[in-house]
């Protein structure tokens, strides 16, 4: 089991293989398939891109007195042509479900990013380990919208590391 | 003639959404504290351990099991002495607002296929009706994500591709979904009929208890060969490899055309959220 704290240098990424277990800790960006689209068109952002770290989540609405709704990863896949800019912007970490296309993982790897898989449907359990969020941008995405999340001991695995090596087994890849 | 009043229709319509939500049935529950013990080592297990977590932090209430809430289907059977004087589908509507607003769940529905424009209140549900015998209505009431339904397929084989063609057809479409359709998956396949008839019965298999099998010996000897097939692929929980890509695999059929074979193959993934009542 291995803590990391984002976002992150780039150095403590090396250390990382596919299928080992890590405990995600710090802040997370919270964006998806439009939010990809706009974020590429702004000039200036109310965050820095430097070993940032962004999840692929559209979480439910909270209920009284709760900070989130169920979290759970969206596929990564939609968003491999969109993430190849953000990381050229300094993005570290992605973190979705799912296999992803090869031009993505090749163009982590010369990134030096990781892709992290967290739990498909276990929307209740990774929202439990949600502490804080705050709207960034796009309020009218509604579910899809940008937010800042401080997360603890968010439980995921190495999905891609550094040096190309994938959790990934059978099936087809996208 | 007997009548049911629209609000006990609209209630307990939008109750048993809240509640499936939240609470995986039974038997999902056993089959994946199954599946978990079955799975000795590795991420495989942890996956799976996660999910057993996963589902008994939502069943108190809290957290909805997945965020992705669905899309709401339901398959309404009406009794023939049963007089409704009022629209079912704006019944069932409205419990969708109710249960999607106060139940604070995620409202996924959009309106147009290019503005992409949200209806904000997760409407409309999508409506199968049959009428039946009898003074009863059964409602068939399941969310379905889309992370699953994306990785569903229609094909339309020739006869004489046999029960080989149909297991190529339903184990290629599970082979490329891969890891995205969050395995363990549970397989609806519809096959015969139509183009349409095929589809309708692949969703209505997915409403089948996990433990049963196909009254057809035929057909369920199809069930256990597509089941092994699919768990010999090593996608495994959530594609990360393993032996438990899926948990139950149905076969509907129906008559058909003597130039078709219908195959229609739907993805559910392990957040099965299905209940039925009956008024």
């Amino acid at each position: 089991m291995t803590r990391l704290s984002v976002p992150v240098q780039s150095s403590v990424l090396e250390n990382l293989r596919a299928g080992d277990k890590v405990l995600v800790s710090g802040t997370l960006y919270s964006a998806r398939d439009q939010a990809h689209s706009r974020l590429l068109k702004e000039t200036e952002l109310p965050f820095d891109f430097q070993g940032a770290a962004i999840y692929y989540v559209g979480p439910t609405p909270a209920k009284e007195g709760q900070i989130i709704g169920a979290s759970g990863p969206t596929s990564s896949y939609r968003m491999d042509e969109l993430a190849v800019p953000l990381m050229e912007r300094g993005v570290k970490v992605m973190i979705g479900k799912g296999d992803r296309s090869e031009s993505f993982r090749q163009a982590m790897v010369r990134h030096e990013a990781v892709y992290l898989l967290a739990t498909g449907g276990a929307g209740a359990l990774l929202a439990s380990r949600i502490k804080e969020r705050k709207l960034l941008l796009y309020e009218d995405l509604g579910p899809e919208a940008v937010y800042e999340m401080r997360v603890e001991d968010f439980p995921c695995f190495v999905a891609y590391d550094v040096h190309g090596g994938s959790i990934f087994k059978g099936g087809k890849q996208p | 003639m007997r009548t049911i009043a629209k609000e006990i229709i609209r209630k307990r319509v939008a109750d048993t959404l809240v509640d499936i939500n939240h609470r995986l049935g039974p038997s999902m529950i056993s089959a994946l504290e199954k599946a978990r013990e079955e799975e000795k080592e590795g991420v495989a297990k942890a996956i799976l351990d996660d999910l057993v977590e996963n589902q008994s932090i939502a069943a108190e209430g809290v957290f909805p099991l997945c965020q992705d809430t669905g899309t709401v289907v339901v398959f309404a059977e009406i009794g023939n002495s049963l007089h409704l004087p009022f629209s079912l589908e704006e019944t069932i509507d409205e419990a969708v607002r109710d249960a999607y607003n106060e139940g604070r769940l995620r409202k996924s529905m959009v309106g147009h296929p290019f503005n992409r424009e949200n209806t904000k209140d997760n409407t409309p549900a999508i409506l199968h009706t049959r009428i039946m015998p009898g003074d009863k209505l059964r409602l068939k009431i399941a969310v379905k994500g889309a992370g699953s339904e994306n990785m569903s397929r229609v094909g339309i084989l020739k006869p004489t591709d046999g029960q080989d063609g149909v297991v190529k057809c339903v184990v290629d479409t599970v082979n490329d979904a891969g890891g995205r359709p969050c395995p363990p998956i549970i397989v609806g396949v519809g096959l015969g009929g139509n183009l349409e008839k095929s589809a309708l019965m692949a969703k209505e298999a997915l409403f089948r208890d996990l433990e049963d099998e196909s009254p057809d010996a035929d057909i369920a000897r199809l069930e256990k060969r597509l089941l092994d097939e699919i768990n010999a692929l090593d996608i495994g929980p959530m594609g990360v490899g393993g032996k438990k890509t899926c948990l139950a695999v149905k076969v509907n059929t129906f008559p058909m055309h003597m130039a078709s074979l219908p195959v229609a193959v739907n993805i559910q993934c392990h957040a099965a959220r299905h209940k039925e009542v009956v008024l």
